[in-house]
Order: C-alpha cells, then structure tokens, then sequence
C-alpha cells in the first residue's frame, strides 16, 4: 500500500530525530556532566568548572530545549507526511 | 506573631484552597475519576504533572542531599530531568495515541496476554509503594516540625491527612487541586532561595547566584565553600568523589524510572491530542527546572550558611557557644527542630563550645585535639531532610517566608503522595480486580475498591515510613529503580520493536525480580531493618549500590525479552497492525475504557 511506504518513511524520519536528540542527551549529561568533566575542567564557570555547571545546570537547560525542539519538529514532520490529527 | 501561629495560618490557608477546589470538581464517574474526561490544556496539564511529580524527595530532601555531599548528588538533578527526555520522545505521544487510561491497559493490549497486564500491574504497585514510602518520611518530617511534635506521631497525623485527602476526588480534582499546589510549592522553594541569594551574592536569581560572588568574601561562591569545608575536614564541595559507574548507573536509573512511573505517564492520557502530549511533557519539564535550577544554589548556600552559623568566628576561630546558640535569636531553629528529634547537639567534652567538623578526617581530629575542641564532631545529628525547610529559619529570613515553605513543603508531599494513591488504586481496582479477577464488578463497586485499596497503601506505607530504608530522596530513588527496571522496558519495547508477548513477560518479571532482590538484600527484606545482608559503602556487585542497580535490572529486562521473544512466535498480525498505528499521530480518539 502506499500509505504503508509514507508511513514507513514517517517513521524513519522520526526514529532520526530520536537518535539525534538522545545523542545529545547524553552527551550533556554523562559526557559533560560526568565522564568527560575532567577533559572540562581547565574551562572556569563562576568558582567550578564547566562541567559542575552541567551537572547542575546545563543539562537541565538542554533538556528542555531537546523537548521543545522535539515537540516542535514532528508537528512538522506530521504535517509533511499527512499524519496528523 | 508567634511562629507556630503563623505556620498554621498558612497551612490552614493553603489546605482550604486544595480541598475548596477538590470538592468543586469531584469526580462524578469512573472515567473522570481516572482521567479527567482529556480535557486539560498541555500547560495545565504540564503544571499539574509537575506539582505530581516534585514530592517531598525534590522539595524537601533533594537540597539536603546535595548541600552535604556537593558535586557527587548532581545525579538527582539530571536523573530527575533527563527522564522527560526520553518520556517526551519515545513514550508519552505514543501512550496517548493509543488512548487507554493506564499503563497497564496498554501493556495488556499490546502484549495480547492477560498475563502481562497482571504483572504489569504488579510491577506498578511494587515501584509506586516504595514511592510512597519516601512520601511518607517527607511528610513525618514536616508534620513533626510544624506541629512541633517527634517524628513518629508527625507522621502518623500526616498519613490521616493524605488519606482524607486522597480519597476525596479522582484525577479531575486532583489535576486543578495540584496546579493550586504547584503554585504554593515553587512559591514555597523559591522566594526563600532569592532572599537567601541575595544575601550571599547579591544576585537575586539562585542559579546564577551559584556560580557568581559571595559578596563579603570576594571570592566565588563555590570557591568560599570549597575552602570552608575542607578547612573543617570535609571533601572537596564540587569536587568529583564517588564511583564514577555507581554515579552513571545512578543517573541512569532515575532517568529511566521517570519514564517509567505510573503516575507522571498517566498525565499524558489526559491531554487532548498526540501533539500535546509532545508539548505537555515539555511544560512540565519548564515547570520542574524552576525548582531544578535553584535546588543546587539552595544547597551550597545553606551548607555555607550553616558552616558559617557553627564556626561564627571563622573556621580558625572558635566554635559556636553553648551560651550563644541560647542566646541569641539565629540560633532559634536548632532547638524547634531538636524536638522532632532529627536535629542534635552535645557539647561532649564540657568545654561550654558545640564544634561541628569531620570527626572521621584523622588530619582534622588532630587538628582539633590540638586547639582544644575536643576529638568529636559535636553537632551530632543533622538529618538531610531537614535542610530546606529549616533553611529560611537558618538564614535568619522573616516569618510569613517560614510559614510558606512550611505549606509548600506540605503541599509537595500531599500532592505526590495522592496522586500515588490514586496510580495504586487504578491499578488495584481498574486493572486488578475489574481487569483479571472480577469482570463483571460494577461501577460503584469499583470506585469502592479503589477507596480500600488506597487505604491500604496508605497503611504499609506509613508502618514502613516509621522505619525508611533511607531519606527521602533515595526511597524514592528505589521506587525509580523499580520502575525502570521493569515498566519503561516493556513499554519502550512495546513501541519501538515486535517483541511478543512472552517476551515481554519474562522480561519484565526478570528485570523486577532482580532488582527487588538486590535492593532487598542490601536494604533488607520488605525493608524491615536488620534483615540486610549487604550494605550500600560495601554491595554486592563491585561499586553498584542498591539505588543504581535499576539501570543494571533494566538492561536484564531488554536482554531476556529480546532472547524470549526470537525463540517464541512472532507477534500476531492484528498485533503488528497496532503497533504501526500507535506509531503514526491520525486517528487518535479520545480514550476510552478498556474492559
């Protein structure tokens, strides 16, 4: 059927911004935040280093824009392959 | 005007608006009881959820955590934030379009198997009474303090009035009730923790404060803290110390349980279309990182303040007196919070001073032996749980800012711990009873299960709250454990791939089974004390302590699914069908009731 293909190609679509978010989740959080703070430290924030302002801050601030993007990029995605409500 | 009074003012005040608006819109039938009617706006939605989520374990123990253990707690603050991530991407917009009211409904359905909604449902009632558990510390914490009673009788006075509160509406007055909450509680966090900034840095935004200037030193904040609890013997504030892959499985853990805890996934049926759901997970995360994003700063802040308090001569000078922590008025708050029992002093070798330093730092005891002070610390007990709601009276701030934290304080652990309740009973009433053992029960019947079962949780809860196997914040984090090892799993697999419906089953069970043991062999059995067989500073498996072992559980559960389901026959075709619906936003109705 043609609306499988569409829909298939929906879900490709979907499934990319999925990895490409998650990439970033956790770059910010287990990346900047803990694994990778050491290669962080030499960069200053306000008596700590970047990576405490991460762990504390950051992560949270990405998180929130991860959504948001997310949010905002399916709706379109939806409207392009017809899917929505 | 008397403290006490004014405390009660505002609780009294706050209370009469929750129940004023709970009997406005109690819930007349079943599907409102569960779900609203789907009516509520994702901004609505997002505030409600939020006032859901942040419990006593992020109002009033997280601060705690982290003021005493600096940089190593930060897990709290990304595990409880990262997990709307992953809800937001790759479960809520499905969940909604699927369009059931519980989550074991959906495990149930997708998984065609009778079987796996009831161990769904098991897994639910597991994680979400280990939640309430930590509920309960928080709320004996703060009736005890506020009702200026020990903690035990605080918390039983507490869990009459969650019940009352709880049995009083369903999910439609508790949705409006908890944006009144959510209101209450981050006015409640965040005015104390401006004047405090302001105080410290000058900076009227805590966040920034954090990481900006402490006005009478010159130097950095966290550079002044750093400095003052080495010099008292203690680690490094922002230091890394703790087990690196303890600390990832930690984080790790809260990140998946949140996408996996009935009671926040329950919200997403309530929104009117699949693209809310997107866009109410994201206001609920803007609503959660207002407390998120000052909860570090009301941390250090207080752990400066409170070394400061100790040591009002600088920590080269001498301790704080006996006679004037009773003289003088900033002192006030110790001997109100010594009455709960979960603040203590003793000035144990009599030389009339209270020092409070690391008396497990070889360095810092000698060091102390040597100006006299004596070899131990003598503030001997600062439970972690009092620390925000202690912290204006530490900061010397006015009285109404007391008072508000006071009913903010109590608003966070109600709103949780009802909307807890509410999961349980759904679960026991709606998937248990109506859903397995008696189809044919009717409506009243029903809601009236839903009310015993409540009561029930309630009970265990409490009796096991006299006892908890940690603070707040880290029962709660058991409850996560729990949770994602063994819902999200499932759910996620549920979406994203065709595991059959054994599969589904073993892994669930597998996931759960593990980690309930492995938490019970190192926080005893049914959390009764004494029955442990491990501890967290030693566990069983390398550094992977009782709270992380949820990331280790969850790994288990997709493991045994993935080798279940290939051995066993696929996935039947009206099955496949509905997994290719759910992934595709047309066509979502309003929910309906299964069954």
């Amino acid at each position: 059927m043609a609306d499988n293909s569409s829909n298939n190609a929906y879900w490709a679509a979907n499934m990319r911004i999925i990895k490409i978010s998650l990439v970033i989740w956790a770059l910010v959080s287990f990346g900047f935040g803990i694994l990778l703070r050491p290669m962080l430290s030499g960069i200053a924030v306000g008596g700590s280093d970047l990576g405490f302002w991460f762990a504390q801050q950051g992560s949270i601030l990405v998180f929130l824009a991860l959504i948001f993007f997310y949010a905002w990029r399916m709706n379109k995605l939806d409207a392009e392959h017809g899917v929505e409500e | 005007m008397d403290q006490f009074v004014l405390n009660w003012i505002f609780i009294g005040a706050s209370f009469a608006l929750y129940i004023g608006i709970a009997i406005w819109a109690r819930a007349g039938s079943t599907s409102e009881f569960y779900a609203a009617g789907q009516g509520v706006h994702p901004v609505v939605n997002g505030m409600a959820t939020g006032a859901d989520w942040m419990s006593a374990a992020s109002f009033i123990s997280m601060a705690g955590l982290i003021a005493f253990t600096g940089y190593d707690n930060s897990t709290f603050l990304m595990g409880w934030t990262g997990g709307y991530v992953l809800l937001a991407l790759m479960l809520a917009p499905y969940l909604r379009k699927f369009g059931k009211f519980t989550v074991s409904e959906f495990i149930g359905d997708r998984f065609y198997s009778p079987t796996a909604r009831l161990v769904a449902v098991i897994c639910l009632i597991v994680a979400s009474t280990t939640y309430v558990i930590g509920q309960m510390t928080g709320v004996g914490v703060a009736f005890g303090r506020f009702l200026e009673v020990d903690n035990t009788t605080g918390l039983l006075i507490g869990a009459c009035v969650v019940f009352a509160y709880a049995v009083f509406g369903g999910m439609k007055g508790v949705t409006y009730t908890q944006v009144a909450q959510y209101c209450v509680l981050i006015i409640a966090y965040t005015i104390p923790a401006i004047f405090i900034s302001l105080q410290l840095t000058g900076n009227p935004i805590p966040a920034l404060g954090l990481f900006g200037e402490h006005a009478a030193s010159g130097e950095a904040l966290l550079s002044k803290l750093d400095m003052i609890v080495t010099e008292l013997g203690f680690k490094e504030y922002t230091a890394h110390h703790s087990d690196t892959l303890n600390m990832v499985l930690f984080t790790l853990s809260l990140m998946i349980g949140t996408a996996g805890l009935p009671h926040v996934i329950m919200r997403f049926f309530t929104v009117p279309t699949v693209a809310d759901a997107r866009w109410s997970a994201g206001w609920t995360l803007v609503f959660i990182a207002l407390l998120y994003l000052t909860a570090p700063a009301v941390g250090a802040m207080a752990r400066l303040n409170i070394s400061e308090l100790m040591w009002p001569n600088g920590t080269s000078g001498d301790p704080v007196s006996v006679q004037m922590m009773e003289a003088e008025d900033k002192y006030d708050w110790m001997a109100t919070w010594q009455k709960t029992g979960l603040l203590n002093w003793e000035d144990k070798n009599g030389d009339g001073k209270i020092a409070y330093f690391n008396d497990k730092n070889a360095d810092k005891v000698a060091e102390m032996e040597a100006a006299g002070w004596g070899s131990e610390n003598e503030l001997t007990k600062f439970n972690r749980d009092i620390l925000v709601l202690a912290n204006p009276e530490i900061a010397n701030l006015p009285s109404w800012v007391i008072a508000l934290v006071a009913a903010g304080g109590l608003a966070a652990a109600l709103s949780t711990a009802a909307g807890l309740l509410l999961a349980i009973s759904s679960a026991v009433s709606h998937d248990l009873i109506k859903g397995a053992l008696v189809p044919t029960i009717s409506e009243k019947g029903e809601l009236m299960s839903a009310r015993v079962s409540m009561a029930v949780a309630i009970a265990v809860a409490t009796y096991l709250g006299l006892n908890p196997p940690g603070f707040a914040a880290q029962t709660v984090a058991l409850a996560f454990g729990l949770a994602a090892a063994s819902i999200f799993p499932a759910l996620m697999m549920g979406i994203f791939t065709k595991v059959n419906n054994k599969g589904a089953v073993a892994g669930m069970l597998a996931g759960l089974i593990v980690t309930l043991v492995y938490i019970f062999l190192h926080k005893g059995w049914l959390f009764i004390p004494g029955t442990n067989s491990f501890t967290d500073a030693d566990p069983l498996l390398g550094t992977i302590k009782s709270t992380s072992f949820g990331a280790v559980g969850a790994m288990i559960n997709f493991a045994v699914a993935f080798i279940v389901s290939k051995s066993t026959d696929p996935i039947p075709q009206e099955i496949d069908d509905l997994v290719e619906n759910v992934r595709i936003p047309k066509g979502a109705g309003a929910a309906v009731e299964g069954h």
